[in-house]
């Protein structure tokens, strides 16, 4: 597959990140880069901290201590707008989370109308070319309950792209999928990474990690353990922890 | 026993001259008590203590305890305070209707605010966090995500409580109001006959509670038409 290479410019740097749900650490002295235009695959076991690590990244959860930059802005309490980081960073949740009162066109518009100001016009005709570019424009007037699982989360992807973010993070965006729809969200996300889509993706689909991954990170007990290019890590893990977990995601 | 169904028939239009009186003391709670439910709700839902703390003693105090008593301290108790007797609330509740609209919004907003509670806590948290991440700000994450939906998960609920709200205006007659209730007792103490006139009233009851579940049904189809497969 042809994809672009990332360029060395960073938009993306964790350091010395932790993150504690009370007494309990879910994140362990993070620390990781991402370049512009870079596809990072992140996988490890369940209660590993990958949801974690990425919903801190636009600070749905906020981290206790370490540095959080993303696209330059510094991620802090004194961040006066988070709001203004989030339009830049799109995020692509496991379940969906379609607004389900709004048509699926309706879904897309809401955020360019209300933060961006777009006009009805120019929101729907954007949200109209991203319904095609996610191959279900038929469905813009429907409501998500009538939509397939695979359909709703091309649906998140268009919304998610609807405010043209630098950044998508993805949470295991197929692992509420029946096997059938799997491929469909799949071929969406790898035609964003031939874009240049700076992406990060936590997922164990490992078909999807081989062919587009620049980087693949695996997780266990809230810190990273192992960062590869995809070769190097599936043919050659070099950690204990690693290899258990292949060994197991790879007899299914 | 001597039943007088023609009674019950013929003092039905009697019954209706209070129906005026019984629509206005609903209405006028029910929209001034949604406003105080609203108010309350989101005190209760700030996360800062010197909000929900007076609101979640207000609300145990007006659902603790008997609409009834809560009726009476309004009529009789809060004349007896010197300060209300010379503030512009004195116009409201010199009356007993301005006395028992304030008994009853009190009142009704307690329970609604409660089930609006109710409501907002049952929108997934997810859609939230999905219009967080599209950079949407809270207070229009609040307006076109979870209010939207929380009112639709709270409509059950809230039409049984207008529906009880109906029901309690009857109490007001203890004030010297003469809505339907009123009236019946009037009547009652002219004709003797308690059964047939309490019937009547009974049936006029019956019939508003009928029609508002009625309306509520239609409401409920027609904002949840986006679950129906
Ligand atoms: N809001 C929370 N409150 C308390 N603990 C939490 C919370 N969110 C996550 N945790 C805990 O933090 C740890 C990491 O959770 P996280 O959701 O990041 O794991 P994950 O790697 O995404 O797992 P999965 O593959 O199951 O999605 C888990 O042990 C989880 O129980
Ligand atoms: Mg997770």
């Amino acid at each position: 597959m042809n994809l672009p290479n990332p360029t060395p410019e960073t938009v993306i740097s964790l350091q010395d990140v932790d993150k504690y749900f009370g007494d309990f650490q879910a994140l362990k002295k993070i620390n990781l880069s991402v370049a512009k235009g870079e596809r990072i695959v992140i996988c490890g076991p369940s209660g590993s901290g990958k949801s974690t690590l990425i919903r801190c990244i636009n600070r749905l959860e906020q981290h206790n201590s370490g540095k959080i930059i993303v696209d330059g802005n510094e991620l802090t309490d004194q961040v006066k707008d988070i709001d203004a980081v989030r339009r830049e960073v799109g995020m692509v949740f496991q379940n969906f989370n379609l607004f389900p009162h709004l048509t699926i066109v309706n879904n897309l518009m809401l955020a360019p109308r209300l933060v961006r100001n777009t006009s009805t016009e120019e929101a729907r005709k954007q949200a109209m070319e991203l319904l095609e570019r996610v191959r279900i424009p038929e469905q813009a007037n429907k409501y998500p309950s009538q939509l397939s699982g695979g359909q709703q989360q091309r649906v998140a992807i268009a919304r998610a792209l609807c405010m043209n973010p630098a950044i998508m993070l993805f949470d295991e965006p197929t692992s509420a999928l029946d096997p059938e729809m799997i491929n469909e969200v799949l071929e969406v996300m790898t035609d964003l990474a031939k874009e240049g889509m700076t992406m990060i993706c936590v997922t164990h689909e490992m078909g999807f990690a081989r062919s587009v991954a620049d980087t693949v990170v695996f997780m266990d007990a809230g810190e990273i353990v192992e960062r590869n290019t995809p070769e190097e890590f599936f043919n050659h893990p070099q950690q204990q922890r690693t290899q258990n977990f292949l060994k197991q995601i790879l007899s299914h | 026993m001597n039943f007088d169904f023609a009674l019950i028939m013929t003092s039905i239009p009697q019954l209706l001259e209070g129906i005026g009186l019984t629509f206005q003391l609903w209405f006028l709670s029910a929209i001034l008590g949604l406003l105080l439910a609203i108010a309350l709700m989101l005190m209760r839902i700030s996360g800062k203590w010197f909000l929900y703390v007076p609101a979640m003693v207000y609300i145990y105090i007006f659902r603790g305890t008997p609409i009834l008593v809560q009726i009476f301290i309004i009529y009789y108790g809060l004349p007896q305070v010197e300060f209300i007797r010379e503030s512009f609330m004195w116009s409201i509740l010199r009356e007993p209707f301005g006395c028992g609209i304030l008994a009853l919004t009190l009142n009704t907003g307690a329970y609604v605010s409660e089930i609006l509670r109710g409501g907002v806590l049952g929108v997934p948290k997810g859609l939230g966090e999905a219009a967080a991440a599209l950079g949407i700000s809270k207070v229009q994450r609040f307006i076109y995500i979870t209010a939207p939906l929380a009112i639709r998960l709270s409509l059950p609920a809230y039409s049984n409580d207008v529906i009880s709200l109906m029901k309690s205006t009857a109490l007001v007659s203890t004030i010297t109001l003469l809505d339907m209730m009123g009236i019946a007792r009037i009547i009652v103490s002219e004709t003797y006959a308690p059964y047939e006139i309490f019937i009547s009233l009974m049936i006029i009851y019956l019939i508003l509670t009928w029609t508002t579940q009625k309306i509520f049904a239609l409401l409920e189809r027609r904002m949840n038409r986006h679950t129906i497969q």
